[in-house]
């Protein structure tokens, strides 16, 4: 047995953590959430030289041919720090649908792009219905002859805004199972008939889109994989990026909990420090144990995406349904242990939280999630 | 006891809802309030409490004598029932009505009352509280700013934080230091300080929601005439505590949860779970049935508390049982909407593809104030400990 990290992934650790401290600190964090945009192309230059974009794509696509388990490393650090942009919709979205489905010639001429940091993607899914799950796709792309006219609505769309290439799912066939009929598109984001809208979100250092599609032309070879067998892809994708928020979640849980008795340390009043209160002292270390069990989790779930085996079916909606309630959950309590000024704007727990609230929403919450387990219990 | 309207009382409803149906605040709409801006939302309160004070529906649980109307536990009940069917804004003053005019009202000399209760129902004259340091929030008592006693006056120097509408206030409820040298609950004494006295700075400070409703307050050299002294110098200790009283006892958490409540039963009727209409979702059923049962318990427990002020008795500990509960309740059940409402939680509120506007993130987001406004929870759970358990002291 040997559930922990790899000595060179714990160098990758100290490395990004390095980097985000320098780069992204939570000064950053807020001037990109006052941002028209929220994505930073300074950083994002720089993360791309660090070759984090193409941690998953392989060599030949100039990737670096990573693991998982590598990029799961990087993107703890990325939730302790807010990271802001569209890194987890470009790399766990818009070009791991590529990844997983596309053609050689598809994957030729996005990879190397994703990877260089030239090109932002995302992955156009959820519509009014708020589901995730492929019951929830309904937009339609009609055949005309071997090419397809998409029309409809997606919302929550991260990122959408900045993207060059996004993934949208579509319904091409009447379906029998929800399952069958979808069908995967890869869209240039500034086709004539895309027009996309931010949305207000309680986290603005990620952006939300809403995206309408009218009329949208889209030629036969912008499928990816085979026409109507879009979710398979589309469910490994989803799987593979509610793992990797999941370990932002972590990182940002993690980071709250450090903030929270950093301050309880410091803090006195009456004369001690306000760790010193039992109620202060066992509010912190009931946020490690949600921190720890949501780690512990979620390294299991990365492992089961890394090594593609069945157990990840279970394991990532097990971590996102506890990962959902300990992010929410530690955030605010650290808003408690702050007092008065963890209710500021000025403070950054709120900054915390918010990513929590908003983490919380995305890839189906807890309940949706909790439901998925319940069914692998045979009960 | 006695739950049944008397024909009186069903005719006082009938009375204030013709009152509110013919005379609607103005420039206000229920739907959008929360959107607008804050200046704005500020006016429409002002205006309201005005035209609320000019027909006697301010204060009414007030005595006669200080302007309101006597009214009894019903009364003041059907009051809230009715603001709350209206769905009313709030008042300008809340500070004053239920805290400072109480107070006053327990501990002031004639000529306070005389002086300062009338304009507060009026609006003439807007209030705040200044306790909190920052050095001292939970540990009110060892606050730093100074009172030195200068002939007819004194002279306050120190700094507050948190102050809550002190940016519109006139006046300040103040704890300040008389006496360095005795103990600390034993050197303080209560002052009510004009915020437009020279030396007065007010810095807004901004909240985590964005709106700018706490502020900085500074004391330079302050005078405050000796008349505006509130009970004995140096027992202002026994006269915050009073006024700590009333404002854990009329933090009116029911009167937030039940609306909130309200609000969360309806959306559910729109939303699915897991594909099926949320309305019929176990999980959701019992945990909307537990959310009506503990804000019923907790309006009984207003009710039971409202009892006891209108026999006489200022508020005791036991408000810090309804505060405790109400606020831990209302984070509750933002967090449970947050959860329920899928991606659809992380709307900001004016987000019109977000459900309700962006309500339930708006709520989510401003639930620490509960919390930690007027006393933590864990502070309220010393205080419980402590004085109605007779727990030793820690
Ligand atoms: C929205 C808002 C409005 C406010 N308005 C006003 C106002 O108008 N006027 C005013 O005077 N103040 C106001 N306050 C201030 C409020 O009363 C204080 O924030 C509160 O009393 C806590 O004090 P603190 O912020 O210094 O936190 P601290 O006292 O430093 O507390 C930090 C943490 O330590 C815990 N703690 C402290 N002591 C103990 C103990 N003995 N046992 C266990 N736990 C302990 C607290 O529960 C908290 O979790 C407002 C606060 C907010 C958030």
């Amino acid at each position: 047995m040997d559930f922990g990290f790899s000595e060179d992934q714990e160098l990758l650790r100290d490395s990004a953590r390095k980097f985000l401290d320098a780069e992204c600190p939570t000064t950053f964090v807020r001037k990109m959430m006052e941002d028209d945009s929220a994505h930073a192309t300074e950083l994002w230059k720089k993360a791309a030289e660090l070759g984090w974009m193409g941690i998953l794509i392989p060599e030949e696509n100039g990737g670096i041919g990573g693991s998982f388990l590598d990029l799961v490393v990087v993107m703890e650090e990325m939730g302790r720090s807010l990271m802001p942009g569209p890194f987890l919709a470009t790399v766990l979205l818009g070009s791991a649908a590529v990844l997983a489905g596309g053609s050689d010639e598809q994957k030729d001429a996005i990879l190397p792009k994703v990877a260089a940091g030239e090109w932002v993607m995302t992955l156009a899914q959820a519509e009014k219905s708020g589901r995730y799950d492929a019951g929830g796709i309904g937009m339609p792309a009609t055949a005309r002859g071997g090419d397809f006219v998409l029309s409809g609505e997606k919302l929550f769309v991260p990122d959408a805004h900045v993207a060059d290439q996004m993934v949208v799912a579509a319904r091409t066939g009447s379906p029998g199972a929800p399952e069958d009929g979808i069908t995967l598109f890869l869209v240039d984001a500034k086709s004539p008939g895309v027009e996309i809208t931010q949305l207000k979100t309680v986290d603005m250092t990620r952006r939300q889109c809403h995206v309408a599609f009218q009329d949208v032309a889209l030629a036969g070879s912008q499928v990816i994989g085979e026409v109507g067998q879009g979710w398979p892809i589309l469910k490994r994708v989803l799987n593979q990026a509610t793992a990797g928020l999941c370990t932002e979640m972590v990182g940002t849980g993690q980071q709250a909990l450090d903030m929270a008795v950093e301050y309880a340390k410091e803090r006195v009043q009456f004369g001690k420090p306000i760790g010193s209160f039992q109620a202060v002292k066992h509010k912190c270390v009931d946020m490690m144990v949600q921190v720890e069990n949501a780690r512990s989790l979620t390294y299991y779930a990365a492992w089961t995406v890394d090594e593609n085996v069945d157990e990840a079916s279970q394991a990532v909606p097990m971590a996102k349904a506890y990962c959902s309630d300990m992010c929410k959950t530690v955030t605010s309590e650290a808003i408690q242990v702050h007092g008065g000024i963890g209710f500021t704007w000025e403070h950054d727990m709120h900054l915390f939280y918010r990513r929590g609230l908003a983490s919380e929403a995305a890839f189906g919450s807890a309940p949706t999630h909790r439901e998925v387990v319940a069914q692998t219990l045979d009960l | 006891m006695d739950f049944d309207y008397s024909p009186q009382e069903e005719m006082f409803r009938q009375e204030l809802r013709s009152w509110l149906e013919a005379n609607p605040a103005d420039n206000y709409d229920a739907d959008t309030f929360e959107i607008i801006d804050q200046e704005d939302r500020f006016q429409i309160k002002f205006d309201w409490q005005k035209k609320l004070h000019g027909a006697g529906w301010v204060g009414i649980h007030w005595p006669q004598e200080y302007g309101g109307r006597g009214a009894t536990i019903m009364e003041q009940t059907i009051y809230q029932q009715e603001m709350a069917r209206a769905r009313a804004p709030g008042l300008a003053n809340p500070l004053g009505i239920s805290l400072v005019g109480p107070t006053l009202m327990h501990w002031g000399t004639e000529e306070q009352k005389e002086r300062f209760v009338p304009k507060i129902l009026s609006a003439d004259e807007l209030w705040c509280q200044g306790y909190s340091e920052p050095g001292s929030g939970s540990d009110l008592a060892s606050l730093q700013t100074r009172a030195v006693d200068d002939g007819d006056d004194f002279v306050v120097n120190g700094q507050k934080v948190w102050t809550s509408f002190a940016h519109k206030a006139d006046y300040c409820i103040l704890v300040a230091r008389t006496d360095p040298d005795a103990p600390k609950h034993k050197g303080l004494s209560y002052l009510l300080v004009d915020m437009h006295a020279p030396g007065v700075t007010v810095r807004p400070l901004v909240q985590i929601s964005g709106d700018a409703e706490f502020n900085e307050v500074f004391f330079e050299d302050v005078r405050v005439p000796k008349a505006h002294l509130v009970g004995e110098r140096n027992n202002g200790w026994q006269v915050a505590i009073t006024t700590l009283m009333f404002e854990r006892a009329n933090f009116g958490m029911v009167y937030n949860l039940e609306p909130m409540l309200d609000k969360l039963k309806a959306c559910v009727k729109d939303l699915e779970v897991n594909g099926q209409p949320a309305a019929d979702d176990p999980e959701v059923r019992q945990q909307l049935a537990a959310f009506h049962v503990e804000t019923q318990a907790l309006k009984f427990n207003g009710y039971r508390q409202l009892t006891q002020q209108l026999r006489g008795n200022p508020p005791g500990p036991e408000g810090s049982i309804s505060k405790l509960a109400g606020s831990e309740l209302y984070i509750r059940m933002a967090h449970f909407a947050m959860e329920l409402l899928g991606p659809y939680s992380q709307c900001a509120l004016g987000e019109t593809q977000g459900i309700d506007n962006g309500f339930w993130a708006r709520r989510a987001l401003g639930s620490r104030l509960y919390t930690i406004a007027g006393g933590t929870s864990e502070i309220m759970r010393n205080i419980v400990g402590e004085r109605v358990l007779r727990l030793p002291k820690g």
